[in-house]
């Protein structure tokens, strides 16, 4: 049995049976990070001792004859924007480099009280800012399917880890595609829940009304399974919803046939690389052939989507990391003489060129005589945006469109054209804006063999259909 | 809208970074490309647009209320017997670059 090629049922089942041990699964995915990170850069952190005191407890539960919570013994990554409680969590950034979290982030602790064992930190943009996992402090993450290219962002590390099999299933953020578009860059499985499906206690904040926790697996399968653990009202999150959470495993299989997709024009327009046109709609092709009616749909402020994110998620990252003062817990500068020299030099060092970019950017949009004019006018183009779904999502089901208008690019391509950056979050921030849910799924390859996926956007609170049209899928281009 | 090298001093200010020259310049350059860029947002009329500031609005907001009582969904009960367990004090301090065992210690504060 290969121990590092396992989805999270067969990982999970394999403890339970005795047929290997939540040791052994965790040693073997340490081997292979010692083997293959050097070169990849996914992680940041190893946490050995809490992984393999996890993997003892389930080890004693299978040996007892216990039965083992759902994520039992599986090895897993947790995108270092979330707290860990005594595990070195840095946002990918410096001015957190010796931050030792007091408390999990709830995500992570349902993770591991499902059993999960937590190998590590997984690489990130700073403080979640990016497109390519260039912007972190650290070191940059590089696609295990093309280590010239980018693994994409922000979740870079968590993305790269599941594809290189480093781990069976990592957690993200999404604030603008930071899950969705690593998981298409390579190759596996991303999805970002409705807002306030999973509750944000303990993910460092970038832009609070657009971050999202979302799972990252090799099947739509395991993401369900942990979109199932994680998801639910938490009261340490006034923003979490007191929706039910359906157990959307159990749903998977139900049909597809008589669904209704939508195939809006604005996502195939100029920009959009031909190759990725092409495996989109050949999925598509498959998905009619599944039994699902294609309609046309028309989301008409699409174009819109970028500059409003660009300006909220700014604004609210400008308040967000006003917090990182050199007082608590971040990085002080040395030889300061006064407060305000402490706080303006503890940022300027600890704080990378896109972090403080993006601050810049979010305080003069949101400063007095330009509030009117930039945040509050995105606030509305919002409001607008969101109609466009729900206008959509009266006539279909779900709506389909790629993930991303490329496939991965090279390391350093657009790293000095922040707006080029920018635009390759086009078909992605506009669910986090109207807070859908939406998942990537592989579906082909470009002529260089890079990674192309597909993207699944649903009603709020609906991820058990863009899980279901996803499994479909899957299952039938396996 | 064009951004001056004050206006960079006056939001670095407000945002308490201290820019070296160099990104001084920098910043000048991209803040003017990308609000060039935003200004796409102007072709839009929304005189009648009410603003969205977040989705969660959506699923708890009680239109029956008013006031703070429309947001009773994002509340929740005091803890009456003590308070909700929260930090201890010396692990509160645990991160702290500077403290003294009861208080975070800092450079002075006033000015003279």
């Amino acid at each position: 049995m290969d121990l590092t090629s396992l989805t999270i049922d067969a990982a999970r089942s394999a403890v339970q049976k005795r047929e290997t041990t939540a040791l052994a699964l965790a040693e073997a995915h340490y081997a292979r990070i010692q083997k293959e990170d050097g070169q990849i850069g996914a992680f940041l952190t190893l946490s050995k001792e809490r992984a393999l005191e996890q993997a003892d407890r389930m080890d004693r539960m299978a040996a007892e004859g216990k039965t083992l919570p759902p994520l039992g013994g599986v090895p897993v990554g947790i995108k270092d924007v979330m707290s860990t409680r005594g595990l070195r969590t840095t946002a990918g950034s410096k001015i957190l480099e010796k931050y030792i979290p007091p408390y999990d982030c709830t995500a992570v602790a349902r993770m591991e009280a499902a059993g999960a064992v937590v190998l590590g930190k997984m690489n990130c943009d700073e403080f979640a800012m990016g497109s390519s996992n260039e912007n972190s402090a650290y070191h940059p993450v590089r696609n295990p399917r093309d280590l010239n290219r980018v693994p994409g962002g922000s979740s870079g590390g968590s993305a790269a880890a599941v594809a290189a099999d480093m781990a069976v299933v990592t957690l993200g953020s999404d604030t603008g595609g930071s899950i969705r578009q690593p998981a298409s860059f390579c190759g596996v499985v991303g999805m970002v829940p409705t807002y306030g499906r999973v509750s944000r206690y303990g993910l460092i904040a970038f832009a609070s009304s657009l971050d999202h926790i979302g799972p990252l697996a090799k099947t739509v399968k395991d993401a369900a399974i942990v979109l199932r653990t994680i998801a639910g009202r938490d009261p340490m999150d006034s923003t979490s919803a007191d929706v039910a959470v359906p157990d959307y495993v159990a749903e998977l299989d139900k049909p597809i046939r008589g669904m209704k997709l939508g195939v809006a024009k604005e996502y195939f327009g100029e920009g959009l690389d031909d190759e990725v046109r092409q495996a989109v709609e050949t999925a598509i092709e498959k998905l009619k052939e599944l039994g699902c009616e294609i309609v046309p749909v028309s989301l008409p402020h699409t174009r819109y989507a970028i500059p409003t994110y660009y300006l909220i998620a700014t604004a609210e990252a400008s308040a967000n990391l006003a917090r990182f003062d050199g007082v608590r817990y971040s990085h002080r500068a040395r030889g300061v003489k006064t407060l305000s020299e402490m706080y303006r030099r503890s940022r300027d060092e600890g704080f990378g060129a896109e972090v403080k970019r993006r601050i810049m950017l979010g305080t003069y949009a949101l400063s007095a005589g330009y509030y009117d004019a930039y945040y509050l006018k995105a606030q509305k183009v919002r409001t607008l945006l969101t109609r466009d779904f729900d206008e959509a999502f009266r006539k279909v089901d779900a709506i389909v469109t790629p993930t991303s208008p490329t496939a991965a690019f090279r390391l350093g391509e657009k790293s000095n054209d922040p707006l080029a950056m920018y635009l390759a979050d086009i078909y992605t921030v506009t669910a986090d804006l109207a807070g859908i849910p939406g998942i990537s799924v592989p579906c082909g390859e470009t002529k260089k063999t890079l990674p192309i996926g597909l993207q699944i956007l649903g009603k709020h609170f609906d991820e058990s259909t863009i899980l279901r049209v996803a499994h479909a899928y899957e299952q039938a281009t396996a | 809208m064009k951004v001056t090298e004050q206006d960079v001093a006056y939001v670095a200010d407000l945002a308490n970074l201290e820019l070296t020259d160099e990104e001084r310049a920098g910043m000048l350059r991209d803040l003017n490309s990308i609000l060039d860029y935003v200004d796409l947002l102007n072709e839009l009329d929304t005189s009648d647009v009410p603003p969205m500031a977040q989705v969660s609005d959506r699923y708890g907001v009680d239109d029956a209320k008013q006031g703070s009582e429309r947001f009773a969904y994002a509340s929740r009960e005091d803890v009456l017997e003590g308070l909700r367990k929260s930090l201890p004090h010396g692990v509160a301090l645990e991160n702290a670059p500077d403290a003294d065992g009861d208080f975070f210690r800092v450079p002075k504060v006033i000015e003279r």
